[in-house]
């Protein structure tokens, strides 16, 4: 007999359900799996970083200055006031990732609605929204949130918020070309003509349509978040020390870059390697959300 | 006496672009009663679509504009509605049911969550209630195992089946008006039959008018009971179906008449077309819009504009030549 059992066919199809699923898809990507292991790592670090920590990462200790990396069981070894810098790097990962996520989540919301708002109204409305956020794409990135950081304080609330509002542009700009797109789609008019209000349009199917590249977009920016944080706090603008933070461990190394690298490299080492991951999963994600991507 | 469900008057809706006014509807008139179908027949580009999206105000703003006319639904002006009073027709009495089945349903939710969401709309019902109308509308509609599909995404399902969805989303309001924007257009032909004969059926039991909106003649014979035809925007003839298919008059009409395949004709002769292409919509003028490619043209077209003249009753025409004094000899081809 040729015909295929009922059951086998069943079988076949849910094989073939599965294969197709995001996470198996992302699953056979290698380098989104390095990706994602990095960023889960740092995930783990940052949120349980007093028990990964081997010292005190404030704890001065003037006899044990700038010991190499393995030296007395400083595995990093330790910077100028003697403090440990492994705990350091794990406790700054955390402050890290917070304003990572933090300023992506701040960028991402006002961006997204502002973008969807923008998109979906058209006319006067768009064009003042883009033109705003264009004057705010004319500044360098560093460079707004250097002047924010100047205008609100030092203090992690405000990297959080300058980061965020130094990323909403991007957001925006992405969002309103998709909804451009998606809003003309027939399936737009049949819900229009169904009776859907235009903010139950907005939000329960334009949004849902186009999340995949904002998502893609998020993951990538989350790894800029990162560099401007680091950035911010190496001109002494972001998080103030003594408080560990990637940017801090790597500004306190630059004096002595000739005699002790390592406190440097290291610290540059680790916003490297995250920043790599965070790329790597966003690009995977991309893949896998691109449909007409099929491996 | 039948009653009136829609009434249209006078409909202009242009679209104003950098490069000039396109008059995509030029003053369309034409009534619709309970129960009734109406055809719209005309080729690409005479305003057919945009005659439909004007009625359920779908016109993207703010380039196209309705500038002028009255839409009467059930007496009320749809175009004087009020954002709220407009929601609670759509879907509710008005639905619309559009070309191209495979983009008409929102790709990321399953299509039973699509129904419901209708549903729940315009009815406070409960959501076991509302599953259970979808499905109910689902069976109506021919979609065998509804409880299965009911979870299925919209593209799990072929073109045919999704036409069918998109009736039963329709069908699971009260619904008085059924507008469909060349429902079978993208489909194979052993399914549009089946689309239609759906359509019919549905008509049948729920006493639904149906604005029929398509380029295809044999369609029109069919399923409608008056149809108007259009071109560059403008009404060119106005009539019942039995009429227009015995007595056509406009050169248009017989234009697309002739352009239509037959069983009998000879194949190896070229299919017979209307010579030309339509007239740019924002060059309109004070002349017939059919005069660069009417085989019957003279002078008078090029220079002023035919009026809609009732010829016979209930029988509107546009034609310098085709009223009730005089009559145009139709050419053989």
């Amino acid at each position: 007999m040729n015909t295929v059992d009922l059951k086998d066919k069943d079988k076949l199809f849910l094989t073939e359900k599965k294969a197709n699923s995001p996470w198996s898809k992302l699953k056979r990507n290698k380098t989104a799996m390095i990706g994602l292991f990095i960023v889960i790592i740092m995930t783990l670090l940052a949120l349980f970083s007093p028990v990964f920590a081997p010292h005190d990462p404030n704890q001065m200790n003037l006899s044990k200055v700038h010991l190499k990396p393995g030296v007395e069981g400083f595995i990093f070894g330790t910077d100028d006031v003697g403090r440990d810098i492994l705990s350091r790097i794990i406790y700054g990962a955390r402050i890290s990732m917070i304003v990572a996520i933090g300023g992506t989540l701040v960028g991402g919301i006002i961006g997204v609605l502002l973008g969807l708002i923008s998109g979906y109204s058209g006319g006067t409305i768009d064009s003042i929204i883009m033109r705003l956020m264009d004057a705010m794409f004319a500044f360098p990135f560093v460079l707004l949130a250097i002047v924010l950081m100047t205008v609100l304080g030092n203090g992690l609330r405000n990297v959080i918020l300058a980061i965020g509002i130094a990323n909403i542009p991007g957001y925006a700009r992405i969002t309103r070309g998709q909804v451009h797109v998606v809003k003309n789609e027939e399936y737009c008019n049949a819900i229009r003509v169904l009776g859907a209000s235009n903010t139950r349009l907005l939000l329960n199917h334009i949004l849902p349509n186009i999340l995949s590249p904002i998502i893609v977009y998020a993951t990538l920016s989350i790894a800029g978040a990162i560099i401007s944080e680091a950035a911010l706090s190496f001109l002494g603008l972001g998080i103030s020390p003594p408080t560990a933070s990637w940017g801090n461990i790597l500004r306190g190394g630059k004096d002595f870059l000739n005699t002790y690298p390592h406190v440097a490299t290291i610290s540059g080492l680790f916003i490297l390697i995250t920043v790599l991951g965070f790329n790597l999963l966003g690009d995977g994600i991309r893949d896998v959300l691109d449909p007409k991507m099929k491996r | 006496m039948k009653e009136k469900l829609l009434d249209v008057k006078d409909l202009k809706t242009y679209f104003y672009l950098s490069s000039g006014i396109v008059k995509a509807v030029d003053g369309v008139s034409f009534t619709l009663e309970k129960g009734q179908t109406m055809g719209i027949v005309g080729e690409s580009g005479s305003g057919k679509s945009v005659t439909a999206s004007s009625i359920t105000r779908l016109i993207s703003k703010p380039i196209g504009k309705i500038v002028n006319g009255e839409v009467l639904f059930e007496g009320k002006d749809i175009l004087k509605m009020s954002n709220k009073e407009l929601l609670s027709i759509r879907g509710k009495d008005i639905s619309m049911i559009f070309q191209d089945p495979m983009t008409s349903l929102d790709p990321v939710y399953r299509i039973g969550e699509q129904m419901i969401e209708v549903i729940l709309t315009h009815q406070k019902i409960s959501k076991q209630e509302a599953k259970r109308i979808a499905i109910d509308a689902l069976i109506n509609v021919g979609i065998s195992d509804a409880e299965d599909r009911f979870n299925s995404y919209p593209h799990e399902f072929s073109g045919g089946m999704r036409q069918r969805v998109m009736i039963a989303m329709s069908l699971v309001g009260d619904l008085k008006l059924i507008i469909a924007d060349e429902p079978t257009t993208a489909l194979d032909v052993t399914v549009q039959a089946k689309v239609l004969e759906l359509l019919k059926d549905v008509q049948k039991k729920t006493n639904t008018s149906i604005l029929m909106i398509t380029h295809n003649l044999g369609v029109v014979w069919d399923m409608c009971d008056t149809v108007m035809v259009m071109y560059a925007g403008k009404t060119v003839e106005y009539a019942k179906v039995k009429e227009l298919y015995k007595n056509p008059l406009h050169p248009y009409t017989w234009g697309l008449l002739d352009s239509m395949p037959k069983l009998s004709q000879d194949s190896n002769k070229p299919l017979i077309t209307i010579e030309g292409s339509p007239p740019d919509l924002r060059l309109t003028g004070n002349f017939c819009n059919f005069h660069y490619r009417c085989p019957y043209v003279q002078d008078i077209c090029r220079t002023k504009m035919p009026e809609l003249i009732e010829v016979d009753e209930g029988h509107f025409v546009s034609c310098h030549f085709q009223t009730r004094e005089n009559t145009l000899e139709r050419k053989e081809v």
